[in-house]
C-alpha cells in the first residue's frame, strides 16, 4: 500500500493529540515515574518503613535522610515511597471495581432500553441522592479499618457516573448499523455487548476513569487523615499528610514534602484526563 | 412547579428514608457492643444499661423506635458523654458548622463569580488565563493539603493568623474559611465561565447592547441571570461537599463544630452520636440538594417546562 492511502486510526490520532499538550505530558511521564518508584519500593527505599530511631528523633533534612525523619526517627522519603504504594493501588483498585460495575451495568441498561433501563437508571438516580461520604466514614467505624473494604467501599461509590456515560453511548451506538448487521446475521446479544458496543465506548471511558482514579486517592487521603483509613505503623500520603500537620510547628519538613508530592500527583492526573479528553474527543471540550 | 416538587420528593423521601435504615442497621450490625468497656462491668448494670438504651427490644422494634423518635428530633443519649443528648450536641455543633459553610459559600460565589465572568468578558487575555490557572490549582489542592499549609505559611512562618479557634481570636475565622471555599471558588469560576461564555454569545444579549444599554446593565441584569444556572445547579452537591469538608476543616482549626463531633464520634465509637449525626447530615445534604433543585428549575425555564407536559 502506497503511503499516501494510509489513514492514521483514530487511537493514532489521539495520541497525536496528546502529545501535544505539553501539560498533559508532563502529567502522564509524572505518573508513570510514580508507577515505576512505586514498584520498585521495597529494592529501592533506604531504610524500612516503620524503622524507628528514638535517640534521633525528628531532624530537618540531610544526607542520611534526604527528607528528613519524623517524630519517631523514621525516614520520610521511605515512608513517602510506601505511601505512594496506598494511594495507586486505592486509585487503580477502586478504579477498576468502579469500571467493572458501572460499564456493565450501563451496557445492559443501555442495551436492553424500555422499562428495564428506566428501573436501572431510576436506581442510578436514587443512589446519587445518597451521601456516601457519610456512609463510607460508617463503614470504616463500624467493620474496622480494612484496606479491602475500603477499596471496594469507593469504587461501590464512584461507579454511578461511569454507568449513565456509558449507557448514554450505548443508547446511540445500538442503533448504528454495525450492531444492526450483527443482529441480523444472528450474533448473540453478549456477543454484540462485549465485542461490538463495549469497546466503542472505550474513549469516554478511558477518560473518566482517569479522572476517578485521583478522586478515588482524594477520598483515601480523607479518610486516611481523620483517622478512620490507613492505619500506623502503615504508611499512606493522608496520614503523613496528618502527621505532618500535627508537627507542624517544629518540623515544617514533615507536612510540605507530602503535601507537595500528594498535590503534584493529583494535579498531574488531571491534567491527564483533560488531555486525553481533549485528544479523544475534541468536540468534548474544556468545560 | 408544584409537579416538580412532587416529583423531587418523591425521590428524596425514600432516599432518606433508606439512608435511615441503612445507617441503623450498619450501626446495630457492629462486632462488639457500645459496652465493651475496658472494665468488667456487672449483669445487672449491664441489665440497667440495656434497658435505658432500649437494647433489649428485638430490633425490629428497636428499629421503628428509632424512626418514631427521629422523625420527632430525638436521637436518644449520647453513648460517651452520660446526661447528654445527641440533639443537644447537634445543637451546640450546628450554628457553628452553618456559620463556617456560609461564609465559605458566600466567599466560593463571590469569588468564583466575579472572576468567572470577568474571564468570560475578556475572554482569552490575561485576566482569563492567569485567574483559570489558579482555579485549576485550586481544585487540585485538597483542602487537606491547603488547610495546614495555609496554618504554617500564614500563621507560624508569617506570625499573622491565628491557627486554630472560632471567634476566640481576631481574624480566626479567615483560614477556615479560605480553606474549605477555596475549591468551590474555584469551581463556581469555571462555571460561571463556562455559562456565561455561552450566553453572551446569544441573539438578546445582542439586542440588549443594540439598545444602547451600559456595559454594566448587559452583563448584571441580563447575562448573569443565564450564566449563573450552571453554578446555581452546582450548589447542591456543593453543600453536601462542604459538610463533609467541614469534617477536615474543623479538626485541623479545632473549631467545636459538628463536623469535629461527627469525627470524635466515630473515633470514640459513639454509636448512637454517629447513628444520629450520620442521618442529620445526610437529611440536610438532601434537603440542599432538593432545594438547590428547586431554584434551578426557578431560573431555567426549560426545566420548568420539561415538567408541565408530562
Amino acid at each position: 500500500m502506497s503511503e499516501l492511502l494510509q489513514i492514521s486510526s483514530i487511537w493514532q490520532d489521539a495520541i497525536f493529540r496528546l502529545k501535544s499538550n505539553r501539560l498533559a505530558v508532563f502529567g502522564g511521564v509524572f505518573i508513570i515515574l510514580l508507577i515505576i518508584l512505586a514498584t520498585l519500593t521495597p529494592w529501592i527505599a533506604p531504610y524500612d518503613y516503620a524503622q524507628q530511631d528514638r535517640v534521633l528523633g525528628p531532624t530537618p533534612p540531610s544526607f542520611q535522610h534526604l527528607l528528613g525523619t519524623d517524630y519517631l526517627g523514621r525516614d520520610l522519603l521511605t515512608r513517602l515511597l510506601y505511601g505512594s504504594r496506598i494511594s495507586l493501588l486505592v486509585g487503580f483498585i477502586a478504579t477498576t471495581v468502579a469500571l467493572i460495575i458501572g460499564v456493565t451495568w450501563g451496557t445492559v441498561a443501555g442495551y436492553l432500553g424500555g422499562s428495564i433501563d428506566t428501573w436501572m437508571m431510576r436506581i442510578v438516580d436514587t443512589l446519587y441522592g445518597i451521601p456516601f461520604i457519610i456512609l463510607i466514614i460508617l463503614l470504616m467505624v463500624v467493620f474496622g479499618r480494612s484496606l479491602v473494604l475500603m477499596f471496594m467501599a469507593i469504587g461501590a461509590v464512584e461507579w454511578l457516573t461511569m454507568a449513565r456515560i456509558v449507557r448514554a453511548q450505548v443508547n446511540s451506538l445500538k442503533q448504528r448499523e454495525f450492531v444492526l448487521a450483527a443482529k441480523a446475521m444472528g450474533v448473540k446479544e453478549t456477543t454484540i455487548m462485549t465485542r461490538h458496543l463495549i469497546p466503542n465506548t472505550l474513549g469516554p471511558v478511558i477518560v473518566y476513569a482517569t479522572l476517578t482514579v485521583p478522586q478515588v486517592m482524594l477520598l483515601e487521603a480523607f479518610l486516611s487523615f481523620l483517622g478512620l483509613g490507613v492505619q500506623a505503623p502503615m504508611s499512606s500520603w493522608g496520614l503523613l499528610i496528618r502527621d505532618g500537620a500535627v508537627s507542624m510547628e517544629e518540623s515544617w519538613w514533615l507536612l510540605v514534602f507530602p503535601a507537595v508530592i500528594f498535590s503534584t500527583t493529583l494535579f498531574s492526573l488531571n491534567f491527564l484526563g483533560d488531555g486525553l479528553r481533549d485528544a479523544l474527543d475534541p468536540r468534548m471540550g474544556p468545560n | 412547579m408544584l409537579k416538580l416538587i412532587l416529583n423531587r420528593l418523591m425521590v428524596s423521601i425514600p432516599v432518606l428514608l433508606a439512608v435511615v435504615t441503612i445507617t441503623f442497621f450498619m450501626v446495630h450490625a457492629a462486632p462488639g457492643g457500645p459496652f465493651d468497656f475496658d472494665r468488667v462491668v456487672s449483669p445487672e448494670v449491664m441489665e440497667k444499661l440495656n434497658e435505658k438504651y432500649n437494647l433489649d427490644a428485638p430490633l425490629y422494634k428497636q428499629y421503628f423506635d428509632y424512626l418514631v423518635s427521629a422523625i420527632q428530633g430525638d436521637f436518644g443519649p449520647s453513648f460517651r458523654y452520660p446526661g447528654r443528648t445527641v440533639a443537644e450536641m447537634i445543637a451546640i455543633g450546628l450554628p457553628i458548622t452553618f456559620e463556617l459553610a456560609i461564609y465559605s459559600i458566600l466567599f466560593a460565589t463571590f469569588l468564583g463569580i466575579t472572576f468567572g465572568s470577568l474571564a468570560a468578558l475578556k475572554q482569552n487575555t490575561l485576566l482569563d488565563y492567569i485567574p483559570m490557572s489558579i482555579s485549576m490549582a485550586g481544585i487540585c489542592i485538597p483542602s487537606i493539603v491547603l488547610g495546614p499549609l495555609l496554618s504554617l505559611i500564614f500563621g507560624i512562618w508569617m506570625g499573622w493568623l491565628p491557627v486554630s479557634g472560632w471567634g476566640t481570636y481576631a481574624g480566626d475565622k479567615l483560614l477556615p474559611v479560605v480553606t474549605l471555599g477555596t475549591a468551590y471558588a474555584a469551581y463556581c469560576a469555571r462555571l460561571s465561565r463556562g455559562g456565561m461564555l455561552e450566553i453572551l454569545g446569544q441573539d438578546f444579549i445582542r439586542t440588549a447592547r443594540a439598545k444602547g444599554l451600559s456595559e454594566f446593565r448587559v452583563v448584571v441584569v441580563h447575562a448573569l441571570r443565564g450564566g449563573l444556572i450552571p453554578v446555581v445547579s452546582f450548589l447542591g452537591p456543593a453543600i453536601a461537599g462542604l459538610l463533609a469538608g467541614s469534617f477536615v476543616v474543623e479538626t485541623i482549626f479545632g473549631i467545636p463544630g459538628l463536623g469535629r463531633f461527627y469525627v470524635q464520634a466515630a473515633f470514640n465509637r459513639d454509636y448512637t452520636m454517629i447513628l444520629g449525626t450520620s442521618i442529620f447530615f445526610s437529611a440536610l445534604i438532601i434537603l440542599f440538594n432538593l432545594l438547590a433543585d428547586l431554584l434551578g428549575a426557578a431560573m431555567d425555564p426549560r426545566v420548568r417546562e420539561s415538567y408541565s407536559d408530562e
